[in-house]
């Protein structure tokens, strides 16, 4: 079959199973969008209002749904502007495939309109990134970027195609794509025997659960880990959901706002497993004394990760699946009644926020859990938002906390929300966003209204930069440099404008019936809640710290 | 402890795998002193040797995230005992009438090739290891350096060995 170059990208976009994708268009992307009119029954493309929500919406969708999201945009400034939203999903290991469109081979390198190198700028935030200067080589580039977006440890690759390329004709013929197979030669029964003999030999282990496991889609396999090796399990941010939060052996978040007991138990514990996780420095802070008392058995599967940022004692390399599968297979159910009486001890004695009231941010997330039954997918923007919502809010399954984790983008939370409802039209979505990143780019609410989609945005509005604020407040004797954010928006109104639902919360008896009201009202709804500027995330762990010297007030 | 170590890595043959090798150093903060790059017996193939400075763990790090690039095939750190390792410079040296006898039998003497002649300098080509270069640039040191150019580092291993057989 005689297809041009524009029809090819789709057609093996839909070999893949895409049917949805996130984009904006230009003219170097012109043919493709000519295109799309063809497939309009089999694709369904979401104009965002700037690619950078794009991006986004191809992330969220991705992490909500665990299918590959897919970006579209055209040269120059379009590729330019995926560049923050591909880092965000490279930080944070997502499958992804971005499309940019190029100028004509001829005119590349000759700095012609609208051209940038974007292979060459998004070279260390991609997995792997491709040009195609040919139209023959279109058809395979595009399966090996989903493959190599998907193998392994996941993650955004680029596919950069020229005007011409999408142009030019050449045969097709469709293939169907191989299974992605889970990597699981590199688990030998060597380590796995050595992992579960210093599992025998622990008397206080203690589980480290990261993204990873959420990847792996290994969540009921951790759980029967957990439970059989009776050990209790913190989550870092990105693995949140990853362990149900409703479990007795969960113990929070771990790390810089860990949840006290998780970072006294990392410190006292004598194994500290860790599980799909990387050891981050929001993770570990002080390295020299981070689980002195402990050894370190790491479970990944890039080996990279290996004694990159912590010196381990055994790791195993492997599909978290298959090894955790294995590995449970090999360990008779264990009991540890005086560790996990401790670590029930301290769970009773350092509650987060205990006594948090009225629109005090923690009891607000607080409400926003019991009113969506703990059953919502939460986006959350970056700072101060985005850790109260992981602290306060209860996820009991994978893929329903969307935050941006290792590299912390603010202005990330409205477009990944709008993915997110686009791939879970069933479900409950709420951006829980602070004022600074919600005006970064709530450009997006005209995405949302345009599609119907039933988002929610909780600004937790204080007026402020929140975290900035914070860290200004506790480590810069309170010189507030440039936190400050004034009162002149009316987020309510801004709502209207775009037409979304705007309400306001500003006093503490509203919290509840606005929620409901928000809830019930299946349209895309705003939610100003004005909350003091002075309330701050804890615990925190100072800079340098170890990570049990948490400041908690 | 830091030492000096010789890669050998297998790359796929296209356009774009240097930067990607080079990006990847530069941005991790790993020291290259010196890379060299040229295709193989297998033309879809090159081969890099990169010569690096570091501990342990630097060394352990490079290899695992060169070996992450989807573009590189193989990463093998060459056992200088197993090894070959060449690198050719070219020395312009100051040469008048008085010194190009006693320069051109230094260039004999380690077997350099004298490649280019004019009133005033002599260029002098000499391959070896690091060793014998650095000899020889110490002794025709004193007669004034114009320019010098070198390729960098190239080895093999000795023998029956070979990088597709090995890890």
């Amino acid at each position: 079959m005689k297809l041009n170059g524009a029809e090819i990208l789709l057609n093996c976009l839909l070999e893949h199973q895409v049917d949805t994708i996130f984009g904006f268009p230009g003219g170097a992307v012109l043919n493709i969008y000519d295109a799309l009119t063809k497939y309009t029954d089999r694709i369904t493309h979401y104009l965002t209002s700037h690619e950078q929500g794009a991006a986004h919406a191809a992330d969220g969708y991705a992490r909500s749904t665990g299918k590959v999201g897919v970006c579209l945009a055209t040269s120059g400034p379009g590729a330019t502007n995926l560049v923050t939203g591909i880092a965000t999903a490279y930080m944070d290991s997502v499958p992804m495939v971005a499309i940019t469109g190029n100028v004509p081979v001829s005119l590349l390198g000759k700095d012609s309109f609208q051209e940038v190198d974007i292979t060459g700028i998004t070279m260390p935030i991609t997995k792997h990134n491709f040009i195609v200067k040919d139209v023959h080589e279109l058809a395979d580039t595009v399966r090996r970027a989903f493959r190599i977006a998907q193998e392994g440890r996941p993650g955004p690759v680029l596919i950069d195609i020229p005007k011409d390329v999408t142009g030019n004709v050449c045969d097709y013929e469709s293939a169907e794509p191989l299974p992605i197979q889970p990597i699981t030669k590199t688990i030998t029964e060597e380590a796995l025997e050595k992992a579960a003999s210093l599992l025998r030999d622990s008397k206080r282990p203690f589980v480290y659960a990261g993204g990873g496991v959420i990847n792996a889609d290994a969540s009921n396999e951790l759980v029967d880990f957990a439970e059989r090796v009776s050990a209790p399990v913190c989550c870092s941010l990105m693995g949140l959901g990853g362990f149900p939060g409703d479990h007795r052996l969960f113990t929070g978040m771990i790390g810089m706002h860990g949840a006290k007991t998780s970072n006294l138990a990392a410190t006292q514990c004598d194994l500290f497993i860790g599980i799909g996780a990387r050891f981050s420095d929001r993770v570990v802070s002080n390295v020299k004394r981070f689980a002195p008392a402990a050894e370190i058995l790491h479970i990944d599967i890039d080996p990279a990760e290996i004694n990159k940022n912590i010196q381990t004692h055994h790791h195993v390399i492997g599909d978290l699946k298959h090894v955790i599968e294995r590995l449970n297979a090999k360990i008779d159910p264990m009991k540890r009644p005086s560790w996990i009486q401790q670590i029930e001890t301290w769970k009773q004695q350092f509650p987060l926020y205990a006594g948090s009231t009225g629109l005090q941010p923690h009891a607000i997330v607080r409400r926003i859990h019991d009113l969506t039954n703990g059953e919502a997918i939460i986006a959350t923007e970056v700072g101060q938002n985005q850790i109260w919502a992981a602290q306060g809010y209860q996820f009991t399954r994978p893929r329903t906390f969307i935050s941006s984790g290792g590299l912390g983008t603010m202005g990330f939370g409205l477009g990944a929300a709008i993915g997110a409802q686009v791939g879970n039209p069933g479900r409950r979505v709420i951006n829980i966003a602070g004022d600074g990143s919600f005006r970064m780019n709530c450009n997006e609410l005209a995405t949302a209204v345009e599609y119907r989609l039933p988002v929610i945005v909780v600004i937790l509005n204080n007026h402020a930069l929140g975290m900035v604020r914070q860290w200004q407040d506790l480590f810069y004797d309170s010189r507030f440099s440039q936190t400050t954010l004034g009162n002149s928006t009316n987020f309510a109104k801004l709502a209207e404008a775009y037409g979304a639902l705007g309400l306001d919360i500003v006093k503490p008896e509203q919290v509840e019936p606005v929620l409901t009201q928000a809830l019930a009202a299946n349209r895309t709804v705003v939610i100003n809640c004005e909350i003091d500027p002075d309330d701050k995330v804890f615990p925190i762990v100072p800079p340098g710290a170890a990570i049990e010297e948490v400041i908690t007030e | 402890m830091i030492n000096r170590h010789v890669l050998s890595v297998l790359v796929e043959n296209h356009s774009g795998v240097l930067s990607r090798v080079a990006g990847l150093f530069s941005r991790r903060g790993y020291n290259i002193d010196s890379l060299t790059v040229g295709e193989t017996e297998d033309t879809t193939v090159s081969r890099m040797t990169i010569v690096v400075r570091g501990d342990d763990y630097t060394l352990e790090q490079i290899k695992k995230q060169l070996h992450k690039l989807v573009d590189v095939i193989r990463v093998v750190t060459l056992d200088p005992e197993a090894s070959v390792y060449r690198e050719l410079v070219l020395v312009k040296v100051n040469a008048d009438a008085d010194s190009r006898a006693a320069i051109s039998e230094i260039a004999d003497i380690f077997r350099a090739k004298i490649i280019d002649v004019s009133a005033g300098t002599m260029t002098v080509e000499i391959t070896g290891d690091e060793s014998k270069v650095k000899a020889f640039i110490d002794l025709v040191k004193p007669y004034g350096i114009r320019e010098l150019a070198r390729t960098g580092i190239t080895a093999l291993q000795r023998g029956e060995r070979e990088i597709k057989n090995l890890n």
